[in-house]
Formats: structure tokens, sequence, C-alpha cells
């Protein structure tokens, strides 16, 4: 009971913290600083859904970032032919709609998943890792091929997607918007992962033949976890496109799959709050160490390298380790 | 006719680059059971030293003497530092420490060489172009890369299957287990292993220094396609990483070369380019898949 009101708490404070970030850098004249924390919590909710089938589902998919740029090409695509005034396909009307936008981003990236998922899941171990990577590379160079929507170059989305008449331009109604969306999908996450689904999928990452002795068909388990992470992930991907107004095909680059990978690894696999933690960690290191020196992928090689080779359970991980140090 | 000859043998020749790097990646996968995406770093390191050295010197086969001992002494030094801690590790873990080895490869490459691409002149008796068959010439150095690497596959296959060490190799390869049990210093074994692996990378990456541009990052754009041909052929299995290597390397190189003609039939030029070169590019990962669908292991999966 303690422990449950001591989290509530945290969690209000950290959420207070985050929604206080905007005015206290505007004090502070730091104008970029909310901009970087806005690109945290959406990275965030990415990482947390491929926590969810990495972390607790045990499935190393290399080809996450798939649904993250399907998620971001959704809402550029439906603002371009909002724009030119041309239905897609002639039937589907563009619109920039948010409440329209974010909603086709995240289902079109969850028939994404359940496609890709339910062919990918046939394998597993190394030939899983790779046949996800492969179909996240059929994505991204079937977007770069699309001259229509800018191919290499991506597309810029003009003007930002409407919500009951907010400014989204402003990147601080922007980001009070997202943090909305990101507590919203941390709640219906955390339903996810302690409902019986949850405790299904961790048990498969533990003993799948187990789970299959017990009755349940894991492939199908597995297969709705890997919807709803593509789902997420689709998620994340729109927010990110209608917060830089603007759709790249390095969203679904592989280096952008081993991106969310390290930011998963960085908060602790198969922590529920470690996706924050991670993205948080990797988000500021790339922004203050590219400052500091231009070389900082090398700087930041070695402390990824001394990361995986050196810790257990990441930032979490080392969080708990000190505060049970303490008590 | 000669058109479609000399596309073959450009496939050819990508098929035996893939080969050499996928054969060193096969083996490390299938013995040690890691995912080393640093592979491409091993031949970007012999494609810079020798390259360097060539121009430095004067003389091309020099950079060739240099690019193998240091593309093999780094991969000394990788397994030593970082690949023994991995072992026994899961495959997370892997990704993400070679993903990092990639990073520290680069940008310490950028360090001392720029991120200006560097090219390495051809002897003359090598650059020019001889007539293999009537209306085709065809330049002898890349002619001479096919045979290279045929030579090398010969040599390895003679290695694995005819020597104790390439005994070993295999006993590795099914039951890494048993051949510990049976008192093999197996981390010698991995070591030598992960050596040979890095001096076939170097070896290309060499060698495909007068043909591509040698620059940072030219490991990862060969590297996917490499853990295709690896998965593709069957983890483990030098035939398999032959075979696949071939037929990935003719079919990706013909792709490029004849679908953006082919879709400009019946499209506009311009897009029929992009859409040409879009779906050619992804050829090899739609070829993978489907082997993976109907044979999950591989074409040639090795142990049980």
């Amino acid at each position: 009971m303690s422990r449950t009101v001591s989290i509530a708490l945290g969690l209000a404070l950290v959420i207070l913290v985050l929604a206080l970030v905007p005015p206290i850098s505007q004090a502070l004249g730091e104008r970029s600083f909310p901009s970087l924390v806005a690109r945290i919590m959406i990275y965030a909710i990415a990482v947390a859904s491929l926590n969810l089938i990495l972390g607790y589902g045990g499935m190393v998919s290399f080809g996450h970032a798939a649904f993250f740029g399907i998620g971001n090409y959704v809402v550029g695509i439906l603002y371009y032919h909002h724009a030119e005034g041309v239905p897609l396909w002639g039937i589907i009307p563009g619109t920039d709609q948010l409440l329209i936008t974010l909603p086709a981003a995240v289902i079109v990236a969850g028939i994404a998943a359940l496609a890709i998922g339910a062919m990918a899941l046939r394998t597993g171990g190394v030939q899983f890792i790779m046949i996800t990577l492969a179909f996240a590379q059929m994505l991204y160079f079937f977007f770069v091929s699309l001259q229509q929507y800018g191919g290499d170059d991506g597309m810029i989305i003009r003007k930002s997607n409407q919500l009951f008449g907010l400014n989204l331009r402003d990147k601080m109604v922007m980001y009070y918007v997202i943090l909305v969306i990101m507590v919203l999908f941390f709640a219906a996450l955390w339903r996810v992962v302690n409902s019986s689904f949850g405790a299904v999928l961790a048990g498969i990452r533990q003993n799948e033949r187990r789970m299959t002795a017990l009755g349940i068909s894991t492939y199908r388990y597995k297969l709705y976890g890997f919807v709803l992470a593509g789902m997420g992930a689709g998620l994340a991907g729109g927010l990110m496109a209608v917060f830089l107004r603007f759709a790249s095909p390095d969203t679904l680059h592989w280096t952008e799959s081993g991106e969310l990978m390290i930011m998963v690894l960085m908060g602790g696999v198969g922590t529920f709050f470690g996706p924050v933690l991670g993205a948080a960690a990797y988000l500021f290191l790339q922004t203050y160490l590219s400052a500091w020196t231009e070389h900082w992928q090398l700087v930041f090689g070695l402390i990824l390298l001394v990361v995986v080779l050196g810790t257990r359970g990441g930032l979490s991980g080392l969080l708990s380790r000190l505060t049970r140090g303490r008590s | 006719m000669t058109l479609i000859f000399e596309q073959l043998l450009n496939g050819l020749l990508y098929g035996v680059m893939l080969f050499l790097l996928a054969a060193g990646l096969t083996l490390i996968f299938g013995i040690m059971g890691v995912i080393n995406l640093a592979h491409g770093s091993l031949y970007m390191v012999g494609a810079f030293v020798g390259t360097w050295v060539a121009n430095e010197s004067g003389h091309f086969w020099l950079g060739l003497l240099a690019a193998l001992p240091a593309a093999m002494i780094a991969g000394f030094i990788v397994e030593l530092v970082v690949m023994r801690r991995l072992y026994s590790r899961d495959h997370l873990d892997q990704v993400l420490a070679t993903f990092a080895l990639i990073l520290i490869f680069n940008e310490t490459t950028t360090i001392i060489f720029g991120r200006q691409p560097i090219f390495s002149q051809l002897p003359d008796a090598l650059a020019t172009p001889i007539e293999i068959l009537p209306g085709l010439p065809y330049p002898p150095y890349r002619l001479l890369i096919i045979l290279a690497g045929l030579l090398a596959a010969l040599g390895l296959y003679l290695l694995i299957n005819k020597t104790r060490i390439g005994m070993l190799v295999r006993a590795g390869s099914t039951s890494r287990e048993m051949v510990r049990a049976l008192g093999v210093d197996i981390r010698l074994l991995y070591t030598a292993v992960f050596g040979l692996g890095a001096l076939l990378a170097g070896l290309a990456g060499f060698m495909t220094g007068p043909v591509l541009a040698v620059q940072v990052g030219m490991g990862e754009q060969i590297l996917l396609a490499t853990f295709v041909v690896v998965v593709i052929g069957g983890v483990g299995s030098i035939k398999g990483a032959f075979i696949a290597g071939i037929v990935l390397g003719v079919v990706d190189t013909c792709l490029r070369a004849f679908l953006p003609g082919m879709l400009a039939t019946f499209m506009p030029g311009p897009e029929a380019h992009s859409l040409g070169i879009g779906i050619a590019s992804m050829g090899i990962y739609l070829l993978m898949a489907i082997v993976l669908l109907f044979r999950p292991k591989g074409l040639f999966p090795v142990g049980g």
C-alpha cells in the first residue's frame, strides 16, 4: 500500500516537474530546452513500446523504427493531400486534424506491425533480429523511392495540425499536448503491463515452452504484443511529425532502430520507467556532446560500450541499487 | 547481350565481395554465437590502411601487404578487448556493444583520415580495359578481384575441410560445448577465427578500394547486405555464404541495372528511375524474408 502511494507521489512530482519545464527555462533564457524535453517525451513513447516486446516479451526487434517512420509518414501524407486538395488514391481525403491524423498513424502502424509480425514471429533468435531489420529496410527504401512525398529529402508539413483551435505552431502549446499524450500513453501501458496479458508476455520471455505447456498459444500473444508495440511507435512517429512539421525517411533508417534499442538498454531493459530515463540520457548526451565536440560519436561510442559491458539494468538498475543502498 | 554479360560479371564481383565478408561473419556467428555489427568496420580499416599505404608508397601491392595485417590486428584487439566479454551475453548486448564499436571506428577514422573519400591509383596494366569478348571491354582489375575472391573461397574450403584447425572450427559450429569438453583451448580458437574473419574483411576492403570510394561509413553500406547473405546461407555455413553471396550479388546488381529501364517502358522516366532503384534496393531483403518464411534457419543450416 505505502509503495503504491509513494509511486503515485513520485509520478505526480515527475509530471509537475515536466509541466514546469517551459516556464522555468523561459525564465532562465534556455529557449531550446523545452524542445529537447519534448523530443525526449516523444522518444520515451517509442522506446517504451519497443521495451514492451524487447524487455517484457524478450523479442529483440531490430526494425522498430519502421513503425515510428510509418506514423511519421501517415501524418505527413495526410497533410500533403489536405494541402493539395487531392484525395489519396482518389478516395481518402487528406486532413490536418490532430484527432484524426494521430489515430490514423497508430492504426496504420498497427496494421503494418500485424503483417510484419505475423511473418517475422515464425522465426526466432538471430533470424528474428534480421528479418525485422529486413522489413524495416524494405520500408525505408520504399519511402525513399516515393518522389511524390519528397523521396530522400522527406516532406515538410507547412502548416501545423489543428486541435480544438489551439495554436500547435507555438512550441509551448505543443509541449503540453505532447506531455498529456505521453502521460495517457504510459497510463495505458501500465494497464497492459500489469494485466494478465502482460503476465503471459513475461512468461513467454522466461520460458516459452512452459507457456505452451500451459495451453497458451504463444505465437498469438507475441503477435498481439508486437502489434501493440508497433502502434505505440506509430503514435510517437506521428507525434514527431506534428512536432517537427517534417516527415523524413531517416526515421525508418536502421540506425534509428539501433538508437531505440540503445535507449531501451540505457534506461534498463524490461523496466517500466526505464524508457523515459533512457531517452533522456541518450538525447541529453547527444545534444550536449555534439555541442562540445565534433567527434561526439567517439565519446558516445565509448560511453555506450562501458554501459553495455559494465552495467546490468541500465540507469533504472543503477537508481534502484542506489536507493536500496540508502534504505 | 554483352550488356547482360557485363552486368553478370559486375554481379559476380559484388558477390565475391559479399562472400569474403560473409565468410568471416558466418564463422563468428556460427562458432561463437555473436552478432558482430562491427565486421564492416574491419573492412573499412583494411580499405583505409591499404589505400593510404598504396598512395604514400606509390606501390599498389604494398597496400595489400599493409591492409591484411592491419585488419587482422584490429580484429585481434576487438576480440581481446570487447568480444570476449560478449560470448556469454544475449543478442541485445552484442548488437549494442558492436554498434558502439561502429561509432568508435568511424569517428577514429574520421579523425585520422578526414571526411573526404580517398582514392587509390591502379597500376596501368590493371586499369586499361581489355576485350574479354568481342565488343565487351572489361577492366582486368575487376577480373582479378573475382579471381582473388574465388581463390579465397577455395582456400577457405581447404582450410575448413582438410586441416585440423578447420576440423575444430566445424566441430565448434556444430557443438561448442563438446569441443570445450574435449579440452580444446576454445579461447584461442575464438581469437584465431575472429582474426581470420578480420583478414578476409580487410582483403575485401582493400580490393574494393579502387572500385568504390574509400570513405567513412563504407562498412555499414555493405554490412547489411552481408548479414542478409549470412542469414539466407544459414548461420555458420561457409558453403551457404558462398552460394548466397554470389546469388545475391548477381540479383542485386541486375535489378539495379535493368529494373529502372524496364519500368520506364510503361512509366514516366524520373518516377520509373526512383521506383526502380527503390524496388531494387528492397530486392535482397525481400529475398531474405521469403527464404526465412520457408526455411526459418536459412538454406544450409549447420548443427542441430
